[in-house]
């Protein structure tokens, strides 16, 4: 039985980023051949030709538009292909678009800072395109071995990515711990999911589901889905699999680490999804329970002895992936819908935030502590403006994304009387603010200690924090129509 | 003499799991961790063989995808490996020390 056109169809946004991601690898290596890039390339310190640099990102920023335009093509096309591997529901086609979306606004951050940093491009966009097919793959793969391999092409690319400032030792030492425990946590997830493979006989997540539904549990499949989720625990960055994740966030290119602290995780997250709610996983309320009020502490604590914002945004990262788990101890019906809409406002704010982050750092990521953002709300008013209400939203405040994320959650929570996490959760809010707030007092309150130059905000990233700023605040002042989309996408899926 | 078992396999698997995690956890030298690494793919390859017994085909062509996805993972960590060894010269994690561990 060969495929159908339809099949094609739901498949389109990941055939359209690999195909871009080819054109740009191809053109990149077609300008390497020609004149002066034949003496061996990327050699240190060579001035090179950026405008053919310019055009590979520009051909990379059409192929998320276009990965988006896909989106709405595959909409019209629910229900399974390629031999039910691949689900097209609602569901899916949410984190498409989010992938997608956040693809794009991290390559109109990256034409800046490859710029300033000086770095080779032509492959990091490639490598951005082949990583967002592989988590927009695994938001639709509903079969674990598809989950398994997309997993995977988002992982690789990402090690890759984290090492990219090649020349410093921090980064590619940064990539180096992110590859080992990367792949130490995937083969947890593998060794989980062939023990539930064992348990079951399938790894078809709905026939799991109806296999774990009826009858007995057995007791292979509770160690299966502990040692899937210590895999994809880790990808999420929950604690106590979080170690990776301070080391990682400082040494990495910051628009890489805005890419991978959002479009990985809501597709790791959606995959949790499926396996926690439509593989009806065994022992799942204690399980994300514990794991849950560990990431939220540890990661609130954490953050409050940070002096490197890189540093402290992860430990924040931790501790978000705590706020989200909660939702995934809730019933599903308002859990999910819960999680969906953290996922997107989390995703808005912290690729904002992380945009901010790699402007200011400047050459060689030299600024990064603290102290280097004294005074930038005199120096340049309209970033410090615009880091603030990201930060706030991170916190938790009225009229952006992140109130009414947090609010869903803790709701969905109580509707399944988890009290005493939802009492952990908002405790932990609280110490969030404090170091939240830091930053902010520190940016408007304190004199500059010394001189931190700031340059002028280019065109790419203006649209990218405009991009950014907009939907935490549209998340937050109207939070309808989202909500509403995925109340009715997790009704359509119980059903 | 008793017949060999899935269970025999399994025990099997799970030695080679617990060995390859007691490398990643207790070795220093990057080139062992990542052989370790490999030892927990194999004992997961071995464990969806065994399982392949009592469910058929799909454990065999799992094992495949695994076989062929831990040569990619291999290529790309010992590329980054060399990365980190121009700029240290050395592929020891204890001297892996720029960012707190």
């Amino acid at each position: 039985m060969l495929p159908q056109t339809a099949d094609y169809m739901r498949l389109l946004p990941e055939i359209v980023l690999t195909v871009f991601g080819m054109i740009v690898m191809v053109m990149d290596a077609a300008a390497e051949g020609r004149g002066e890039g034949r003496s061996r390339g990327r050699s240190i310190g060579r001035i090179k030709d950026r405008r053919i640099e310019k055009i590979l990102g520009a051909v990379a920023l059409v192929g998320s538009l276009a990965a988006i335009t896909a989106t709405f093509v595959q909409a019209q096309y629910p229900g399974f292909a390629f031999w039910n591997m691949v689900q097209v529901d609602s569901f899916s086609v949410f984190f498409h678009f989010l992938v997608a979306a956040v693809t794009a606004v991290v390559i109109l951050t990256s034409f800046e800072y490859m710029e300033v940093q000086q770095i080779r491009a032509g492959e990091y966009y490639a490598l951005i395109l082949f990583g967002a097919a592989g988590m927009s793959l695994m938001s639709s793969a509903v079969e674990l071995v598809l989950v398994f391999i997309a997993l995977e092409i988002s992982s690789i690319s990402t090690y890759v990515l984290a090492g990219f400032r090649r020349r410093a030792a921090i980064s590619s030492e940064s990539s180096v711990k992110y590859f080992l425990l990367g792949s130490f946590a995937t083969a947890f997830f593998l060794y989980g999911v062939a023990l539930m493979f064992g348990a079951t006989g399938s790894t078809n997540i709905a026939t799991i589901g109806d296999v774990l539904r009826s009858g007995q549990i057995p007791l292979l499949a509770y160690a299966g889905v502990a040692l899937m989720f210590v895999g994809l625990g880790f990808k999420v960055a929950a604690a106590p699999f979080h170690i990776w994740t301070p080391d990682v966030y400082e040494g990495a290119p910051s628009p890489v680490v805005g890419f991978m602290s959002t479009a990985p995780k809501a597709a790791v997250f959606a995959v949790l999804l499926r396996i926690m709610f439509e593989a009806h996983a065994p022992g799942r309320i204690g399980l994300i329970w514990v794991v849950a009020a560990l990431s939220m502490t540890i990661g609130n604590l954490g953050a409050l002895v940070q002096d490197n914002i890189k540093r402290l945004l992860a430990y924040s990262s931790i501790a978000h992936a705590g706020y989200l788990l909660v939702a995934y101890a809730a019933l599903p019906d308002n859990g999910i819908p819960a999680a969906m809409f953290y996922t997107a406002s989390y995703a808005a704010m912290n690729v904002g935030a992380f945009a901010v982050v790699s402007h200011f750092g400047s050459a060689g990521e030299r600024y990064v502590t603290l102290g280097d953002y004294s005074g930038l709300g005199r120096r340049s008013p309209l970033l410090a403006a615009t880091l603030t209400i990201f930060l706030l939203s991170l916190i938790g405040i009225p009229i952006t994304g992140g109130f009414f994320a947090k609010f869903y959650v803790f709701s969905a929570a109580l509707q399944a009387n988890l009290v005493g996490l939802v009492i952990v959760g908002v405790l932990n809010s609280a110490v969030g603010a404090y170091y939240y707030l830091r930053i902010i007092v520190v940016m408007y309150m304190r004199e500059p200690q010394q001189e931190v130059p700031v340059a002028r905000i280019p065109v790419g990233l203006g649209f990218a924090l405009a991009i950014s700023l907009v939907t935490t605040i549209y998340l937050g002042v109207l939070p309808g129509r989202v909500l509403e989309y995925a109340s009715r996408t997790a009704t359509a899926w119980m059903r | 003499m008793a017949p060999i078992t899935t269970l025999h396999y399994l025990v099997v698997a799970a030695a080679l799991f617990i060995l390859g995690v007691i490398g990643v956890l207790t070795r220093r030298n990057v080139v062992i961790i990542l052989m370790s690494i490999e030892l927990i793919l194999n004992a997961v390859n071995l464990n969806l063989v065994a399982f392949s017994r009592m469910w058929g085909l799909h454990g065999q062509v799992f094992a495949i995808f695994v076989i062929t996805d831990a040569a990619a993972e291999a290529a790309v960590g010992l590329g980054i490996l060399i990365a980190f060894f121009r700029n240290k010269e050395t592929v020891n994690m204890d001297e892996v020390d720029l960012l707190k561990w």
